[in-house]
């Protein structure tokens, strides 16, 4: 046998959108065409253990994602009363709770700022992420029949079920707004790197969403675990407290090993023209950005088996 | 000038069995770690299962190859590390281009959406572009025929019509290479022909299909060339008569036997299938155009309502020259569920094409099938007077066989 010499390695998929224009394409079938140049795709035996997902391809398998979240979108208020106003209800009612607890009862310090405009768009961005990262851990399983029939990449299935969120998001940010302006709590110049700090939460998801997808292909325990995980890492982020509440010093180090710790104090510095992050925030972000690359690996490193453990 | 479109250099697939093999919660896992290397390994089970081994062949653009073999013989996760859903354990399966599967018929197809909805998503979901499948979309509404209840969500149609707008989608992936996998043993008669058609379609188009099927019949019509994969390995790789036939004749007696042991553990045990005279006795000789019948014997280990037979004979192309059930012959006048031995006879019309023949036994109800294998090869010579062109026409019997039931 021979092992041909001119494959090269671990190529592409031809690009899909851009492939229409092959010469001599004829619609329908109709008879012999001419079959458009494209390149090898090989599936070969690994030889490294650890390697990063193919981001190229998964850009672009790009629409994949696109379906799928928006399939999501479709399914999740068909046949519901309340339709999209079930993204406000959940925040709106956990809300009305927090402000009675934290706000009135404990009276826990809010930078100087109506205590709840000051968690809205915290609570906003933490459901948000949670949401998101529950999802992308289930998406996999719960979309076996993809995993074990066709070829994706199957980074796509996290990714995808990180989207739908992002409409909920906008739409609970935007009520976030009309509460500001009854209030009278205005953003200072800080607005302009609202992007950012969504983009971050989104890299958080992403990051956490990655590690949580991959263990439960061959870990059922993540279902049962993720409850759980959730909660304590609301009560740890400062969701209903100021991040100020922290004391300088280790503990705020340790404090700042959180994601969302930078998430949230960039947040309230850009809408709520509260206080810029602290410096340790650095060291949140750089957990982010640790936690999305690590999982990017890990993910590629047990992906290979999903089709078989799955 | 042809052009090399799938190139498989010694592929091999790895599982492992047995224990370990799937830790599915973590407690399991540790459990695994801390277990001694030689408590895991007194289990004399085999550890690791090659599922594939060694496999190497290529296609040149253009070709059509069948891919046949008995069950767990490697057919399926060939196809899945040529589809990319699962990596091999060693060696490397290169595609000149992209690769559709018609073995995945409505994968992503979601009960609550629309016939369109469903559409676009199952097209991406299988290679597409959002703008490939707007560009086809008439052509698959077209084909599927359900143009009516495009705007219904798919948990309203029939299953039938699920069928078809899903292989419609799937028929109308402009794909290099295909593979086609068991599809056409669904829908009723109309669909399969349009199935086949969209076949010999593709083939005509250029494009390299892949066709695996335990319909011998059916790869014997569309594949010029075939590989016969036996436990992981490819037993043979060649012209498609050659490999069919020497596939046929693998049914001889050790694996007829093996399959009639295997049968064994269920409700129904078949003893065994004999060919005799119509008066049951021995047959001396049988050329074309001589009465035979064949005598099936079973024992029932208890009640089994509703127990029918099948029996069937096969070419050694594959081509079903008799396929016959008891219940459609005499209805519900034959009542097997009694337990105990059984004794059927079935008087095959004559006169059958002279050549080789499998006897394929079907025993089980409507729910659930006991046995369904080849049971017994055997051969018919040509009449004394045959010409050379009698003995090589086939005979498709459509008669009615005789049946007797001989039970205690």
């Amino acid at each position: 046998m021979q092992v041909k010499p001119s494959a090269p390695p671990e190529t592409v998929l031809p690009d899909k959108p851009e492939r229409e224009p092959a010469v001599g394409r004829q619609r329908g079938g109709g008879p012999v065409r001419e079959v458009p140049r494209t390149a090898w795709v090989v599936n070969r035996a690994p030889t490294k253990r650890w390697q990063g997902v193919d981001l190229a391809e998964a850009w672009r398998y790009r629409e994949l994602a696109y379906m799928l979240a928006l399939r999501t979108l479709k399914l999740r208020y068909r046949q519901t009363f309340f339709g999209v106003a079930w993204a406000l209800l959940q925040p709106l009612v956990a809300l009305a709770i927090f402000a009675v607890i934290f706000g009135r009862f404990a009276k826990l310090p809010a930078d100087g700022i109506p205590y709840a405009v000051f968690v809205f768009p915290a609570l906003c961005i933490w459901t948000y992420v949670s949401t998101g990262v529950s999802a992308a851990a289930l998406e996999l399983v719960s979309h076996q029949e993809l995993v074990t029939k066709v070829y994706f990449p199957r980074v796509l299935a996290p990714v995808s079920a990180l989207l739908p969120g992002v409409v909920d998001l906008v739409i609970s940010l935007a009520l976030a707004g009309i509460l500001m302006a009854a209030t009278g709590v205005t953003p200072g110049g800080a607005i302009l790197l609202l992007p950012m700090w969504i983009l971050l939460s989104c890299l958080v998801a992403l990051g956490s969403g990655l590690w949580l997808a991959a263990l439960n292909v061959r870990y059922r325990d993540v279902r049962h675990t993720l409850p759980f995980l959730l909660q304590t890492w609301f009560f740890v982020s400062p969701v209903v407290y100021a991040s100020s509440l922290i004391e300088d010093g280790w503990l705020h180090v340790l404090f700042s090993l959180n994601p969302m710790a930078a998430v949230i104090d960039g947040l309230r510095w850009s809408l709520l023209d509260a206080p810029a992050p602290p410096v340790y925030d650095i060291l949140s972000v750089a957990v982010t950005l640790l936690l999305v690359v690590s999982g990017l690996v890990y993910f590629r490193a047990s992906e290979r088996k999903f089709a078989d453990v799955i | 000038m042809a052009e090399l479109a799938v190139e498989v250099t010694d592929l091999g697939k790895r599982y492992r069995v047995g224990i370990g093999a799937d830790y599915t919660t973590l407690r399991e896992h540790m459990n695994g770690m801390f277990m001694s290397r030689r408590a895991v390994r007194d289990d004399d089970e085999p550890r690791e299962l090659w599922a594939l081994r060694d496999v190497s062949f290529s296609m040149q653009q253009g070709d059509v190859l069948g891919i046949i073999g008995r069950n767990g013989a490697g057919k399926s996760t060939l196809l899945k590390i040529l589809a990319r859903i699962t990596e091999p354990t060693t060696g490397a399966a290169g595609i000149h281009g992209r690769l559709a599967s018609l073995l995945e018929v409505g994968t992503g197809f979601h009960d609550d959406l629309t016939g369109r909805e469903n559409v676009f998503l199952n097209g991406v979901v299988l290679g597409m572009s959002r703008r490939e499948v707007q560009s086809r979309f008439d052509e698959i509404v077209e084909f599927s025929g359900v143009s009516r209840f495009l705007d219904m969500p798919i948990k309203r149609y029939s299953s039938g019509m699920k069928l078809r707008l899903a292989f419609a989608v799937a028929a109308h992936l402009d794909t290099e290479v295909v593979v086609v996998d068991e599809v056409l043993a669904v829908g009723d008669s109309e669909f399969q022909r349009r199935c086949l058609g969209k076949m010999s379609d593709l083939q005509r188009s250029g494009r390299t299909v892949l066709f695996v099927s335990h319909d011998l019949g059916t790869v014997a019509q569309l594949c010029p060339r075939t590989i016969w994969l036996a436990a992981g390995k490819i037993h043979a790789d060649g012209p498609t008569d050659q490999v069919v036939s020497a596939y046929q004749e693998s049914f001889g007696a050790p694996e007829i036997a093996a399959s009639l042991e295997r049968a064994s553990g269920g409700p129904v045990r078949l003893d065994s299938v004999r060919l005799v005279a119509p008066d049951c006795a021995a047959l001396e000789r049988l050329r074309r155009g001589d009465p035979f019948t064949i005598e099936l014997c079973f024992t029932n280990r208890d009640t089994v309502m509703g127990l029918d037979v099948g029996i069937y004979l096969e070419d050694s192309r594959g081509v079903r020259a008799f396929d016959e059930g008891l219940s459609e012959v005499l209805g519900l006048d034959a009542d097997l569920s009694a337990p105990g031995a059984h004794r059927l006879l079935l008087d095959v019309p004559a006169p059958l094409a002279a050549k080789e023949y499998v006897v394929g036994i079907w025993l089980g109800t409507r729910t659930e099938d006991f046995f369904n294998e080849p049971a017994l090869r055997f051969e018919i010579k040509p009449a004394l007077e045959d010409s050379r062109d009698a003995i090589v026409k086939s005979r498709v019997l459509h008669g009615t066989g005789r049946w007797r039931v001989m039970s205690p």
